[in-house]
């Protein structure tokens, strides 16, 4: 434990550590959602967790809030600044539910009840965890409205959602999000129903507070681009497990891990003018038989006989880290 | 000063939300209120004594003091029918509201924690189910006795398992939906999550049914009474006096006539009103 800290340094808001999570699928089948998954999140950083749909992302933030499907099983710690949430009784979960961990889910439209006004909501979200006024409430959910940039928060305090555009549900739903100023805000594709230009807006407004309130920041997302414009770091998520992490900088400019650089190089930009673009071969493993070795390896364009054994773990030149056998023949030769 | 201002914007609101109630619904209300008006207002309104007896009236033809005519022992019909819209009225509200308020609770925890609480709840609702509707109403009179509460109460137990269902159905649709999810996630108890956000959203439907049930509820009223295992004589109830008219159809069809048209305006009310809720609350819904 000691160690631990030490390696992650005073900073660390949220610690998975070799986490699982396995849920039952229909045949008394397992399917292994995610599969030791170690990863933290600093205060006032925003992480970004990459991969494509099905990886388990999804999967890893409800682990986080302990909100899985009835029946999952999972291992390992989760450690909200240093406390182990796997043990907790589901009341003092909910405790910490919306208080130290909050969710921006996918869809604001969604995601907001459709018969209360906007501003109740969040005044809700605040005198669920604090023994304040109603009046308080309402004068804190006014002011989070207004910093979220609601025009005119105290009269759309009493709109329904229906009033809202998309953009401005989401950032109603962030304002009740960070109510209670959380320790770890768990940002599951909070832009994908957006369109691109109110997307921009939105991951600045969520920079913004996060890193003036300190709160650290999951980013749940399969969008390379949203991870490039406010992700401090990054994670690349391949069938359940983390792949590669690192700053955003040195995973984009030197990614590592073959699957990290097929998933750049099938991103559309703007110099690629002609052609088709790259595209991965093959599919993703079945979850509820995972290969022994390393998952990415039937897909992979450099697997060799050594993919067979589950990979290492190794640091990369520029810190952070990847798990390829790849790499421990260079980090032999570096040494 | 803010809470005269919350009020006047609550009416306005309701206000509002009736103007925006389809034509059909608005007409089902408006006629409930008169029917409803009616009932509470019956001594003042009857111009005679609905158990008046007179024997110079036998089956009296309808004239200005009598408009609906008079039946076998000289009671008049006019007065009788208003005072039977309270019977069945009461009989009727009370049934659908124990149904109701007993299928909201049940109906919302079965489709909100689903697995074996809903096995719990469900599976001897269904076994309700299962039972013709007016076997179900004639054997718990058996056990009993006949009477107006017990009509009420037989009623109620046909409707709690449909309104059950219903509300069953409604609250596992709007359990899955975002903000269910994100009431748990903003560390809501499922007591609060179902409260706040389960049952205001999933209320609807339950409403439609109520409405639209409440209109077939006079008829197995009427039905019941007609079989002599609702309201007892001399109680005037809309269907003992169809009962009553049946054997002096031919010599005077106005004993039979009125009661009749007054259960169709009732069942009809309620229709519509059910119909144009159904329409306004779930517009995606309609097909015609």
């Amino acid at each position: 434990m000691s160690e631990r800290a030490g390696r992650n340094g005073g900073g660390a808001v949220l610690e998975l550590h070799d986490l699982s999570v396995r849920i039952p699928v229909s045949g008394g089948r397992w399917v292994e959602a995610v599969g030791g998954v170690t990863l933290t999140v600093g205060s006032a950083e925003i992480v970004g967790l990459v991969g494509e749909s099905g990886c388990g992302k999804s999967t890893l933030g409800g682990a986080i809030m302990g909100l899985l499907p009835g029946g999952s099983r999972v291992a390992g710690e989760v450690l909200l600044r240093g406390q182990d949430l796997r043990g907790l009784a589901e009341e003092d979960y909910r405790r910490i539910r919306g208080d130290d961990i909050a969710l921006v889910s996918q869809d604001p439209s969604a995601s907001l009840d459709p018969t209360f006004p906007v501003g109740a909501q969040v005044a809700e979200a605040i005198r669920n965890h604090r023994d304040v006024s109603r009046r308080a409430a309402r004068e804190r959910a006014v002011e989070l409205l207004r910093v979220v940039g609601i025009p005119d928060p105290g009269a759309r305090y009493a709109d329904p959602p229906h009033r809202f555009s998309g953009g401005m549900k989401q950032r109603v739903v962030i304002a009740a999000a960070l109510a209670n100023d959380p320790a770890v805000l768990i940002a599951d594709e909070p832009t994908t129903a957006l369109d691109v230009t109110i997307q921009a807006q939105i991951l600045h407004l969520l920079r913004d507070l996060t890193v003036r309130s300190g709160t650290g920041v999951l980013l749940i997302t399969h969008d390379l681009g949203v991870v490039a414009q406010v992700c401090d770091r990054v994670a690349v998520m391949y069938a359940g497990q983390v792949v590669e992490q690192g700053t955003v900088r040195e995973v984009f400019a030197h990614p590592s891990h073959p699957y990290t650089r097929a998933l750049l190089e099938s991103q559309p930009a703007a110099h690629h003018r002609s052609g088709d673009l790259p595209v991965i071969p093959g599919r993703v493993p079945d979850l509820s038989e995972p290969p022994a070795g390393c998952r990415f390896a039937a897909r992979c364009p450099r697997a060799h006989d050594r993919c067979a054994a589950p990979p290492p773990e190794i640091r990369t030149a520029g810190g952070g880290r990847v798990s390829c056998w790849l790499h421990h023949d260079t980090a032999r030769e570096a040494r | 000063m803010t809470t005269t201002m919350t009020v006047t914007s609550g009416v306005r609101r309701a206000r509002s939300a009736v103007g925006a109630l389809p034509r059909s619904a608005r007409a089902g209300a408006a006629i409930l209120v008169v029917l409803a008006a009616v009932a509470v207002l019956a001594p003042l309104i009857a111009p005679h004594d609905p158990n008046a007896i007179d024997s110079a009236r036998i089956l009296a033809a309808p004239d200005l003091g009598h408009p609906f005519g008079s039946d076998a022992l000289g009671r008049d019909v006019f007065s009788r029918t208003v005072f039977a819209f309270r019977t069945s009225l009461s009989i009727v509200f009370a049934a659908v509201a124990v149904a109701s308020l007993v299928a909201l609770p049940l109906g919302t925890l079965a489709g909100y924690f689903g697995g074996w609480v809903d096995q719990i709840i469900s599976r001897p609702l269904d076994m309700l189910l299962v039972l013709p509707a007016l076997l179900l109403a004639i054997s718990l009179i058996a056990i009993v006795g006949p009477g107006s509460l017990v009509a009420a109460l037989a009623i109620a137990l046909i409707y709690l398992p449909i309104l059950a269902r219903v509300q069953r159905a409604s609250a596992l649709v709007v359990s899955q939906s975002g903000f269910v999810e994100g009431g748990r996630a903003r560390g809501w108890s499922p007591l609060a999550v179902i409260r706040r956000h389960v049952v205001p959203n999933a209320l609807g439907p339950l409403l439609v049914q109520a409405a639209i049930l409440a209109g077939f509820a006079v008829q197995i009223e009427a039905a019941l009474s007609f079989l002599g295992l609702g309201t007892q004589p001399p109680t005037p109830s809309l269907g003992l006096m169809l009962s009553d008219g049946r054997d002096v159809l031919t010599q005077a069809p106005w004993v039979e006539i009125f009661p009749g048209l007054a259960i169709a305006v009732v069942v009809l009310a309620f229709n519509l009103l059910g119909d144009g809720l159904r329409r306004h609350l779930d517009p995606q819904g309609v097909v015609s």
